[in-house]
């Protein structure tokens, strides 16, 4: 299917797309890699009456690290952050996930910023944000402002951005000594939005979790950070503390039924998960099979 | 509101000038404005890659860019890549291992292949399973397309020794 009929205007500076954006309120939509706006506008899933394309500013780009924090452009693409240097060292979680977002064609469009304004409950790069305490920076005609992941995301598609702000950047904490990541999602085919996925980021120490977080995807209608990950930090893992971990997160989880994949299989996927998770972090296998629930 | 726009690309080297809708996305204008009618239009959402072309030398999915978004940038369609002669080896290989089957997906698979084979010299057969992930064949003639790939891959790693 085609995209309906819009005007299509490209912003020639980031005060110039703001000013697009006050006089056009929720009529725009912000076009960077286009790679989840086109789809949803050829499926008619969305109409704006107005297309504002922020894809030729240069100054939404770049990799910043201002001590602790990495900074990344919004307009950031995905092959980007799969090449950049600055990623593989202080954010190795976001490498990893792009691995898995789309293919090579989509992710030599698509854009950090564009994932996490869209808020697809299934993409990954969202479920990164919340795992790694990202602040995501917006500004508007107004000035900036800056949401906790944690806040950001609202619902299916659905953030806290209002229709007159700008996905500017993202902050994140650089992954600390000590810190180890784990990604991994289940999808039909490689690159296929995600059944069920999990990203984490822990601290070991000792053999037990001095820290673990865990930001579930595709099993609800925004990226989850599992309250049932607290079971498991600082006291010794078991497959009996992993079975109690697995309920509790099933109980924990409200995940939604659609063509690919009903709640209970979710649920359970995402359990799979969990257990690979802690198995991989741990380095220890064996709590990853053979576990009777 | 919807006015069209004025746009200048360059399509295989040739400079073009053009006014389009908004609306229209670079498949269609290739397709059905400049008849380079290789490209081939699938899915329409992104999943299929019937329609991957190249972009300042970067493969992207053609059915996902606006006409419009392509102002100032360099594309190239499999017309291209195939009267340049650059995939000549790649396109025999597909001839001789019988990975042409119906045709449609071969477009998309043959630039998509091209762009691995010049980012990676010795692809193993997981990594191209990998790259060409993202491109359908209906009739699925997906091993048969991976071993031409691999064919290419091994004999252009031959001829550079």
């Amino acid at each position: 299917m085609k995209a309906a009929a819009f005007a299509y205007a490209r912003a020639t500076s980031v005060a110039n797309a703001l000013e697009l954006l006050a006089a056009h309120g929720d009529r725009a939509k912000v076009l960077s890699g286009g790679q989840s706006l086109m789809p949803a506008m050829n499926l008619r899933l969305v109409s704006p009456d107005i297309v504002v394309d922020i894809g030729g500013l240069h100054e939404l780009g770049g990799f910043t690290l201002k001590k602790d924090i990495l900074v990344i452009g919004a307009l950031t693409r995905h092959v980007d952050l799969l090449r950049s240097g600055e990623v593989a060292v202080h954010a190795p979680l976001l490498r990893d996930a792009v691995a898995h977002v789309a293919h090579p064609a989509i992710r030599n469009r698509g854009t950090l910023g564009g994932s996490l304004a869209h808020a697809d409950p299934a993409s990954e790069l969202p479920a990164c944000a919340v795992t790694l305490d990202a602040t995501i920076v917006v500004r508007s005609a107004g000035g900036e402002r800056r949401i906790a992941a944690g806040e950001f995301f609202r619902g299916i598609y659905e953030t806290a951005l209002s229709s007159e702000e700008l996905l500017v950047a993202v902050e994140l904490p650089v992954a600390g000594e000590g810190s180890t990541f784990f990604f991994q999602e289940f999808a039909r085919r490689h690159g296929d939005y995600a059944i069920a996925g999990l990203a984490a980021r822990s601290v070991v120490k000792s053999g037990t979790f001095a820290d673990l977080q865990l930001g579930f995807f595709a099993v609800g209608d925004r990226p989850l950070l599992a309250v049932a990950a607290r079971r498991l930090i600082n006291v010794s893992i078991t497959p009996v503390t992993v079975a109690e971990a697995v309920a509790a997160l099933t109980d924990e989880l409200d995940p939604q039924e659609d063509q690919l994949a009903s709640a209970a299989m979710r649920r359970h996927l995402a359990g799979v998960l969990l257990r690979r998770c802690v198995a991989t972090l741990l380095s220890r296998p064996e709590l990853d099979v053979g576990v009777a629930e | 509101m919807t006015a069209p726009v004025p746009v200048s690309l360059l399509v295989n080297g040739d400079p073009v000038e053009a006014i389009v809708l908004p609306r229209l996305n670079l498949a269609d204008f290739l397709r059905d404005n400049l008849k380079l009618t290789g490209t081939h239009v699938g899915c329409e959402h992104g999943v299929c890659g019937a329609c991957t072309v190249r972009v300042n030398g970067e493969i992207v999915r053609s059915c996902l860019i606006l006409a419009v978004q392509a102002q100032g940038s360099s594309v190239e369609t499999i017309e291209g890549l195939s009267d340049s002669g650059e995939i000549a080896d790649l396109q025999a290989a597909f001839r001789e291992r019988n990975a042409l089957q119906c045709g449609y997906c071969t477009p998309g698979m043959l630039i998509t292949a091209q762009d691995l084979l010049k980012h990676t010299s010795a692809p193993d057969r997981g990594a191209i399973r990998d790259h060409l992930s993202g491109n359908y064949c209906r009739c699925t003639g997906y091993q048969a397309i991976v071993d031409a790939v691999e064919a290419t891959a091994r004999a252009r790693a031959e001829r550079s020794t």
